[in-house]
């Protein structure tokens, strides 16, 4: 009788496999913490990102930020503190500030640039090209040498 | 004429950086602290775990803050500069043992020699991330008021030692 | 001994190298056909010596020789053969002998190639290259000698970093460096056109296979080296806007817009400087990549151990290099006369449009490679310039290249009409646009970005089309099958390298905008469900390999209750270096690749596991493939393949009379 027992009370667990727990406590934290982790530098490492790096630094920090966004900090809090302490160096994202203006102005600066010198280019090209233009004395020229051209061998 | 040479220019101007480039460090991070408050911090005892060191309690004096580990390769290397420091009795060298364990550091003070008056323990590393550590050992200068005026990243040579933080603390001294 | 040889096979291949770079040249300039004729045995000659040095280094590998030092710094008796002879690329001494073996390689094809060139220009062609080589001939022997002994031997070697012990280790560096290196012909062709003051269309004619050849690998080796990084690291990235994988990536764009480039200097003769610049630019940036993966400039994962003294000389050699044909260009360059004159709105305007993007695109990842070099040099502080960045400045620029990339080839040369390309173009515009918007909520989920990814894939295709349809109705030939083949190879090769830019993007597209990933706690028997997928974990085993040690977890995967595959993700200790390494499971897949990857063990004997499901991810490295492969096809068209039979140097008529009023 008592092995019916056991097998009524195994039959559940066979029947339905356990799912896995997600890693973390807290998911939505933690959904929080990849999006700012992945724009974060660890910076211990050749450049990683605080989200990818298993170095010991790194995952200071992460509980650091985790615990930031338990408290309700928002991104931007977060992201001001590590820079009080590390400064700009641990963004991957530069900031926009005096010193970065080339950087982040830099690509539309040369589309333009380019795009300005192209037109310039080719409207010089069209007036050195235009410039060329045949007396009539020539256009004759051109008649005879290409009635010629069809004789020669 | 003018504007083919608009790329030979360009290139001189990318070399120069290059190699001024090679003399720089792209792994050295400066701190965006030198000049700010010392971040507090009030935690226990590596000796007596009862009591508490607080950065407060050092108002008043210039001193250093040198973070360290019994873990910690570069502290080896270090370590007979600071303990002729603390002979010389020129600036109180206070110890921070970042992220270590206590028997491991007890030891490791005991066989190396102890120059710091009181060693506070930093175990989570939570202080270390306040005061911008990425790795030990670093040294910090902090003045009478309480202001970190100049952080060593590595460890602590002879030469910068009498360069330039012996003067700079005897200026803050004098203040 | 074997080493001795190899040393002295180097020293040799200098001094026939400082010949190659000096006769020929002095020759060519001066009409001394034996001076010239130099060139080709002495190309050969250092094939040859170079071949035997790798050789030596190769057998001391091999051979287990840890009185080498470079040897014992990057091999181990236990390590396998085939990795033992991939370390002779493993670090930066033998990496720069097989740069240098590959320029030989590249030497003596040209040599062989080029019967059809005048005689001036090939001397001119090998003179620059044997210059090159100097160069790097001279860094070995001077302060990175792969032959160095190690005095006393030592008794085992250092080990070959367990990242690079690996099948991509024996092909994407050489693959990679094919690249590189290839660029140096185009970049060759290119001083000796300047130098003899010969440029015209046929020189953009010739030159047009070694470019396309060295993009060909160069398209393979970077595309090789994000697959590679993808599965090896672990964390399911391929693409990290890294300092070297933007040192890569730099001169493909470069070469990508000189490919376009010279397909306007060869049919109309136009813009021939700015495609010598492009030349110059496209080696130069190969060269700046050996230079930034070196001198320990920028901080890197993929640097090899950096020592700037090395970085000075790379420094050196590049400024003289570049330096000398960058003054070069300056005083030639004026002189050349214009090729034919074209419209704004024309298929030269557009290539010209599309040059003029990928330049601004390859400017700008340098800009964001070099800027916090500028800011802290200038003591301006530190700051870090990564993904963030490079995606929000990238895609602006290609947008706009890929949509001229439907507009372009229906354009005619000379001149266009915008109506009219408007009015052929309308059904494409429509479909791709009405597909665009809606395909995403069929998939899943609609975001801006989605929606733009496949519309420009969806764009390219169906302007293909639309030029195809033109072509074929313009076509001579009865038959549909008939008239398709006639179609030059040429255009089959823009059709599939554009098509290989299509697939990319639908792979990046889906990638981005679809991936899932979960971080679990997985005990055994445990399951999880991701894309569709369940994934079983059913235990851990401990397995011996050679140099290492492994717990190789076991998942079974199914989809709908039935099984599909089995994946094994390991976590391998390497005995030597005592590093830890995470090798993922990927399942890949036509429309997807699962991803497995253990964290840590942690209590009651669950382990941490990352799961992935990527859609679509390995279009992004097919896609590569089919733009290589449509270089291929491009490179095979008929009138190369014509050019390359004929003994005598053939120099068309116009091209000679153009050199007549240009010099």
């Amino acid at each position: 009788m008592s092995w019916l027992l056991v097998i009524i009370l195994l039959v559940p667990s066979l029947v339905a496999a356990e799912e896995a727990r997600p890693l973390a406590d807290n998911p939505q934290v933690e959904a929080r913490l990849k999006n700012l982790a992945v724009e974060l530098r660890c910076l211990v490492c050749q450049n990683q990102t605080l989200a990818d790096s298993h170095a010991p630094l790194a995952e200071d920090l992460r509980r650091e930020v985790r615990e930031m966004i338990s408290k309700d900090m928002s991104d931007k809090e977060i992201i001001d503190f590590l820079v009080q302490r590390y400064g700009d160096f641990v963004l991957y994202r530069p900031p926009w500030k005096a010193s970065t203006t080339l950087l982040w102005l830099g690509p539309f600066l040369l589309l333009i640039a380019g795009a300005t010198g192209l037109v310039f280019a080719l409207r010089r090209r069209q007036k050195k090209l235009a410039d060329v233009t045949l007396s009539d004395e020539e256009h004759n020229r051109v008649a005879q040498l290409l009635s010629e051209g069809t004789n020669r061998p | 004429m003018n504007r083919f040479l608009i790329p030979f220019g360009l290139f001189v101007v990318v070399v120069g950086f290059l190699a001024v480039g090679l003399t720089l460090n792209p792994r050295e991070l400066p701190s965006p602290l030198v000049g700010k408050p010392a971040p507090d911090f009030s935690l226990p005892q590596l000796h007596e775990p009862a009591k508490v060191i607080s950065s407060n309690d050092l108002k008043g004096k210039v001193w250093l803050l040198n973070f360290w580990a019994s873990w910690c390769g570069g502290c080896k290397e270090e370590h007979p500069v600071l303990i002729h420091l603390a002979q010389s009795g020129a600036v109180p060298i206070y110890g921070m043992d970042y992220k270590d364990q206590r028997q491991e550091a007890l030891t490791w003070l005991r066989e190396w020699g102890n120059p710091y008056p009181v060693v506070a323990v930093d175990e989570s590393g939570r202080i270390g991330i306040n005061y911008g550590v990425y790795g030990v050992p670093e040294t910090y200068v902090i003045d009478k008021a309480g202001v970190i005026r100049y952080k060593q990243i590595g460890p602590l040579r002879e030469d910068i030692l009498q360069g330039k933080i012996l003067p700079l603390v005897r200026e803050l001294q004098n203040q | 001994m074997i080493p001795e040889i190899g040393h002295y096979a180097l020293i040799l291949a200098l001094c026939v190298a400082v010949v190659q770079g000096s006769l020929p040249i002095y020759g060519a300039a001066v009409g001394n056909s034996m001076l010239m004729a130099v060139a080709k045995p002495a190309a050969r000659g250092q094939f040859l010596l170079v071949l035997l040095a790798f050789c030596c280094l190769g057998y001391a590998f091999a051979d287990k020789d840890f009185s080498v030092l470079y040897v014992a710094a990057t091999s181990n008796s236990q390590l396998p053969l085939h990795y033992r002879l991939a370390a002779i690329w493993g670090a930066h001494e033998g990496s720069l002998l097989l740069w240098m073996f590959i320029l030989s390689i590249w030497m003596v094809a040209v040599s062989f190639f080029s019967t059809h060139l005048p005689e001036a220009m090939r001397a001119r062609i090998l003179g620059v290259m044997g210059l090159v080589s100097v160069g790097f001939l001279l860094f070995m022997l001077t302060v990175s000698n792969p032959f160095e002994r190690l005095i006393p031997a030592a008794i085992d070697g250092r080990d070959l970093n367990p990242l690079l012990q690996d099948p991509g280790m024996v092909i994407h560096p050489p693959m990679l460096y094919m690249g590189y290196v290839g660029f140096s012909v185009a970049f060759s062709f290119a001083i000796a056109a300047l130098l003899g003051g010969t440029l015209d269309a046929a020189w953009a004619r010739w030159s047009r296979p070694w470019t396309t050849v060295a993009w060909c690998f160069m398209t393979v080796g970077v595309a090789m080296g994000s697959g590679w990084a993808y599965y090896e690291l672990g964390w399911g990235g391929w693409w990290f806007w890294d300092p070297v994988e933007n040192a890569s990536f730099m001169p493909w764009l470069a070469g990508t817009a000189l490919l376009h480039s010279l397909a306007v200097t060869d049919k109309r003769g136009g813009f021939k400087a700015w495609s010598v610049l492009l030349a110059i630019m496209a080696f130069s940036l190969s060269l700046l990549g050996t230079f930034l993966v070196r001198s320990g400039v920028l901080t890197s994962v993929h640097a090899f151990a950096t020592d700037p003294k090395r970085g000075l000389f790379i420094l050196v050699f590049l400024a003289v290099v570049i330096g000398g044909s960058l003054v070069l260009y300056a005083w030639r360059a004026p002189r050349v006369g214009l090729g034919g004159g074209f419209a704004i709105i024309s298929r030269e305007g557009m290539l010209l449009a599309n040059n003029v993007l990928l330049v601004a695109a390859l400017g700008s990842v340098l800009l964001g490679t070099l800027y916090p070099l500028f800011l802290d040099a200038l003591d301006l502080g530190k700051i870090s310039v990564g993904p963030p960045y490079f995606d929000t400045v990238f895609l602006p620029l290609m947008t706009p290249a890929i949509f001229l990339m439907g507009v372009g080839p229906l354009a005619q040369w000379k001149k266009a009409s915008l109506p009219s390309l408007a009015l052929r173009l309308r059904w494409a515009f429509a479909v791709s646009m009405a597909t665009a918007m809606t395909l995403p909520f069929a998939l899943g989920q609609w975001t801006p970005l989605i929606s733009l990814g496949l519309l420009l894939a969806i764009w390219i295709l169906t302007t293909i089309l639309v030029d195809l349809r033109e072509r074929l109705v313009q076509a001579e030939g009865s038959s549909l099958g008939g008239r398709l083949a006639a179609m030059p190879r040429a255009y089959w090769g823009m059709v599939l390298a554009h098509c290989g830019v299509a697939l990319f993007i639908v792979g990046v597209t889906m990638v981005k905008g679809f991936e899932v990933e979960q971080d679990l706690r997985m005990n055994v028997g445990e399951t999880a469900t991701i894309g569709g997928y369940t994934f079983r974990f059913d235990g851990m085993q401990e397995v011996k390999g050679p140099n290492y040690m492994a717990s190789r977890g076991t998942f079974h995967v199914s989809q709908d209750g039935r099984e599909v595959t089995v994946m094994y993700p390991e976590k391998r200790r390497y005995f030597v270096q005592n590093q830890t390494m995470t090798e993922a499971a990927i399942s890949p897949g036509f429309t997807r690749d699962l991803y497995v990857s253990l964290g840590e063990q942690l209590e009651g004997g669950a382990w941490s596991v990352r799961l992935y499901h990527k859609p679509f991810i390995d279009w992004i490295w097919g896609g590569c493939l089919v733009m290589a492969l449509g270089g291929v096809l491009a490179v095979s068209d008929r009138r190369y393949r014509l050019a390359w039979r004929r003994k005598e140097a053939v120099v068309p008529a116009a091209a000679q009379m153009a050199r007549q009023t240009v010099s």
